[in-house]
This record gives structure tokens, sequence and C-alpha cells, in this order.
């Protein structure tokens, strides 16, 4: 289970994330939503400790995240995996030893600075990607490959780590609609197959509706909603994205699918205001 | 790499057998490529060894006399240096006169030749070849050359050193500008180009506000440089600190005292410089 205490983040007078406490049971599939800058990037990097939290503490079964150094800090991070935006793999690099980053931390540093990877993982490097449906891009390099195919790359090196948790940072807000779509279908089946714990940033409601278990709004560092997708009316949206009466769902949606079904939702709920 | 075209794990197994035959050559290769690295290291050193004339073993263990014996007789003689300070100042500002004229005009020469052999941004075209092939010769000719021929032909002084300097600034300079030109944005000069432009207005108002940190960043670096270039050009004759320097280093003329003075104020110059260019170079970049 992860659990963050009073979690806040200060960057100079700024105050990215507030004081925010939440607990994630073991094989949950979250989504942050809120809009840019409400520090929900902020959040999950300090989940995976690629920042520090100003004050609070981060616990997961029992330790506490937020304390550890060295070695101990990088074993966390291999448990916890991650996932960007902008995908952050290494594009001269090709597929399968990009996947094969995943196991840098159970490796020693001189092997892998010569690419001396075992058979077994490499096999299974091409398995997960195979699983993900691009083993046949497996020998080239990623800077050949489209947005979708990276992030796809990105999500086998996040398998590769075996991790616990997964961290999705906006993983689909660099892609196109169809691509979208096959990537939050991939981390669904992952979250399904696996019952790994998924906590994903979104920008567009629709799709943390349509593939979360849960819902966590933020607006302005501080948790303004937490609950199921089918609590999140649109009048609790207005508030988390600090719109007015013009804000309707249906124009920022990006996903093919939902866009009808978010349409119909929306006319219910107004139904019912 | 196969000819299979979809999934499956018949196919997989394909794309393991022929990824891990792949790896299994690049690192044959590479290994290879190790060996023969350290092989040709290790015969190098052999050689140059062997042509050494004193020998490179018995040597090594007197590498440090000399620096310790100067540092010595510098403590001893400590009460003189605040004067020694003071007395080459003079010495030291014309060295880096010498460096800062070589480097602006080595700087300007540099901005044109580099924007006229770039690709995309040349006046002419054809002739960014010929550019090329100048800035590389006037980059191979060393500093030390060109101001011995021209002590012999201009006498000594300051002026053979600046313009020595200032022809080789301008090829090296010029190299790294156009490596910054190579990664500028071409729109904005096509942008101006579409307004009716000319080639120099093009170049000012389009490409400099882009390559002008970058420049800035490279030309103090380079000042950095030609200071000590203008410091050793002193040893042939061309003034400035390193005339000092040549007096007082000289073995057994037992003025180790001056010569640490001298490198004492090389030493502030550079740290002076080093700052100086960092925070002008972040005021520039922070502006745009």
């Amino acid at each position: 289970m992860l659990r963050l205490v009073d979690v806040t983040r200060r960057f100079g007078k700024n105050t990215a994330v507030d004081s925010v406490a939440i607990e994630v049971p073991q094989g949950q599939m979250v989504g942050v939503i809120g809009r840019s800058g409400a520090g929900k990037s902020t959040l999950l990097r300090m989940i995976n400790r690629l920042i520090d939290p100003s004050e609070g503490s981060i616990f997961f079964d029992g330790s506490e995240v937020s304390a550890l150094r060295g070695a101990a800090l990088r074993s966390w991070q291999r448990d916890c995996a991650m996932i960007f935006q902008q995908f952050n793999l290494v594009p001269r690099l090709d597929v399968v030893s990009n996947v094969l980053h995943g196991t840098l931390n159970r490796r020693s540093t001189v092997a892998t600075m010569f690419s001396m990877f075992p058979r077994e993982d490499i096999e299974q490097a091409i398995d997960i990607l195979d699983r993900l449906g691009i083993a046949d891009h497996a020998p080239k390099r990623v800077e050949t490959l489209s947005g979708g195919q990276q992030q796809r790359v990105a999500i086998a090196r996040a398998l590769m780590q075996d991790p616990r948790v997964i961290l999705a940072d906006e993983p689909i807000a660099s892609l196109d609609p169809m691509n979208a779509q096959v990537v939050m279908d991939t981390l669904r089946r992952i979250h399904d197959e696996d019952g790994r714990m998924i906590v994903c940033n979104l920008h567009t409601l629709d799709t943390a509706r349509r593939y979360c278990d849960r819902v966590v709004g933020m607006r302005d560092g501080v948790v303004v909603f937490d609950g199921a997708p089918e609590d999140l009316t649109t009048a609790v949206a207005r508030d988390i994205y600090g719109a007015d009466e013009s804000f309707s769902e249906s124009s920022t949606s990006t996903s093919i699918e939902t866009l009808e079904p978010a349409y119909s939702f929306m006319r219910e709920a107004e139904a019912a205001i | 790499m196969t000819d299979v075209s979809l999934g499956g794990t018949r196919e997989t197994d394909t794309i393991k057998a022929g990824y891990l035959a792949d790896m299994r050559r690049k690192r044959m290769y590479s290994g290879i490529l190790l060996v023969v690295f350290f092989v040709l290291l290790a015969a190098g050193f052999g050689l140059a060894d062997s042509r050494n004339a004193g020998g490179f073993w018995d040597g090594l263990s007197r590498i440090f006399d000399f620096p310790a014996e100067l540092i010595a007789e510098a403590i001893a003689k400590g009460a003189a240096l605040p004067a020694n300070l003071v007395r080459y100042v003079p010495a030291m500002i014309e060295t880096i006169n010498i460096a800062a004229v070589s480097t602006l005009l080595g700087a300007i020469a540099a901005s044109v030749l580099s924007l006229l052999s770039t690709r995309g941004f040349a006046r002419w075209p054809r002739l960014i070849g010929l550019f090329r092939r100048l800035m590389d010769v006037m980059r191979a000719l060393p500093e030390i050359v060109i101001a011995l021929v021209l002590i012999f032909v201009l006498g000594g002084g300051p002026v053979p050193a600046m313009i020595s300097i200032a022809i080789h600034t301008a090829g090296a300079l010029g190299k790294q500008f156009s490596e910054v030109n190579e990664n500028a944005d071409l729109k904005p000069v096509e942008g101006l180009a579409s307004v009716g432009a000319t080639w120099m207005q093009r170049m000012w108002l389009g490409v400099l506000p882009q390559v002008a940190p970058n420049y800035l960043s490279y030309a103090l670096m380079r000042f950095e440089i030609n200071v000590r270039a203008s410091a050793i050009l002193g040893f042939v004759g061309a003034g400035g600190i390193g005339e000092e320097l040549r007096v007082a280093i000289s073995w057994g003329t037992g003025r180790y005292d001056a010569a640490a003075a001298i490198f004492i104020l090389l030493f502030l110059t550079i740290v002076a410089i080093d700052q100086l260019s960092s925070h002008f170079r972040h005021r520039l970049v922070g502006t745009h």
C-alpha cells in the first residue's frame, strides 16, 4: 500500500504540492487529473524520488520511501517504475537495449557499461515487447519508431523492472488519439493481468473515467476530489479545472471511442441537475 | 530483420535468435577493437620511450624537482611577493591587451567566414568550400610560426603577436561558429528573405540574435586561450608577461620568486576572465 502523509513541495515561493495525503491500496489503478501546473507531475516525481518532498513522508508497505538514500533509494526506484510524457528513452540505442535498461539496478555497473546483459534478460525483453505487440521492432533504433511505439517501449522498460508500482506521467499527452488509446489499453491490461498498482496523471477527464478505478483531482497543489469515476460530475470537473459554465468536456476530449459516451454522460449529468 | 510479418511465438523465436546473433557480432567487434586499442597503446608507449633522449623511467622520479625548487625559493623570498606582483602588472596588462585585440579582430573575421561557409546562410554557396579551406589554413598555422616570421619582418613587439593570434583565432573560432550556425533555425532567415531583406540584413537581424550567446561563449573561451598564447609569444620576443617569465624562469638565475609572482598573476587573470565570461554569458542568455 502506498501512503502519502501531508506531502508538500515548494519551489522557491511557489508551493507546487500542498499537504497531499492519500492512500492507494495494492492493485488499484488511480488517475490523477488537474490542469497544467496543478502539481500532478511533481507529485509523481516525488513518489519516484526524482525530486524530494519539502515536507511530509511517503510510505510503501510500512517503509518510509521518502527517507531512503543511496542504494536503498535506487532499489525503491526499481520497484517504482516511471513512464514519462516524452518517453525519456535513449533515442540512438535499439529497442531491446532500452527495455534492458529496466534491469540496470540489478546488474553491475561495469557489465552494463559494456552492454553485457544475460541471455535470459534479452529473451524476456523480447517476450515483453511481444506482449505489447512491438516485437517486430526489437532491433531498430528507438528514434525510428512512432510516438505510440516509443511509449510502448517505455512501458516495456517499466515492466522489465518488475515493479510493484507503475507511475505514468501524462503518458498519452504527446500522442494522437489512436496511439493514446493503444497505450491506455496497454496500461489497463497490465493492471488487469499482473495486478500492479498504477498511478497515472491524465489531463483529459474521459480517459480517467474510462480507465481508472479511482480518480484524484488536484488544483493548485491541493487534492480537491478523491473518489470513484462515477462521482466525477461536471460540476466537480469544473471545480478541478477552475472553469466556468462554458466548460464542456467533449470539447477537450482526445479519445476516439469515448467521445460519444462522454457526451451522453454529460447530458445525463446535466439532466440530473 | 526477418521476412515474417506478424506476431506469434515462432516469429518471436526468430526475432530472439536474430537479435542474439546481432549482439554476439557486436560484442566480437568491440572485443577486437579493445584488444587492438591496448596493443597499439602499449606498442606506441614502447616506441616513444625508446626514442626519449633521457629515458622516461629514469627521469620520472625527477619530474617534480624543478617545481619543488621553484616553490621552495618563492616561499623563502615570500616577503618580496607583493612587490613582484605589482611590478609585473603592466606586463600582464600588455599581454591581456594583445589577447583582447586579437580575439576581437579574430572573432569578427570568424563570424563573417563562418556565415560564408555555412550551407543555407552563405552569400555565395559555390564558394563555401573556398572559405572552409581558408579557415583550415588559418587554423593549421601555429601562432608561434606566424609570429616568428612577422617579428623577423616587422621587428619585436606586440603588433606581430596580435596579428598572428588574430589569424589563428579567425580560423579556430570560425570552425566553432559554423557549428553553431548549423544548429540555427533557417525559418527566421526565410521570413526576412520574404520581406526583401539583403544578405547583410538577413544575417544581422535573422541569424545573429539566434547565435550571439553561443558566439560570445566561444569567443570568451578563446580569449582565455589567447591570454595564454600571447604569454607564450613573449618567449619569442613579442613583449608582455611572457618575456618577463622567460627571463625569470631560466634555470639558475635565482629569480624564481619573480616567476612565482608571474604564475600567480596568470592564474588570477584566467580566473577573472572565467568569472566575467560566465557572468556575461548568463546575462546574454537570460535576455533571450
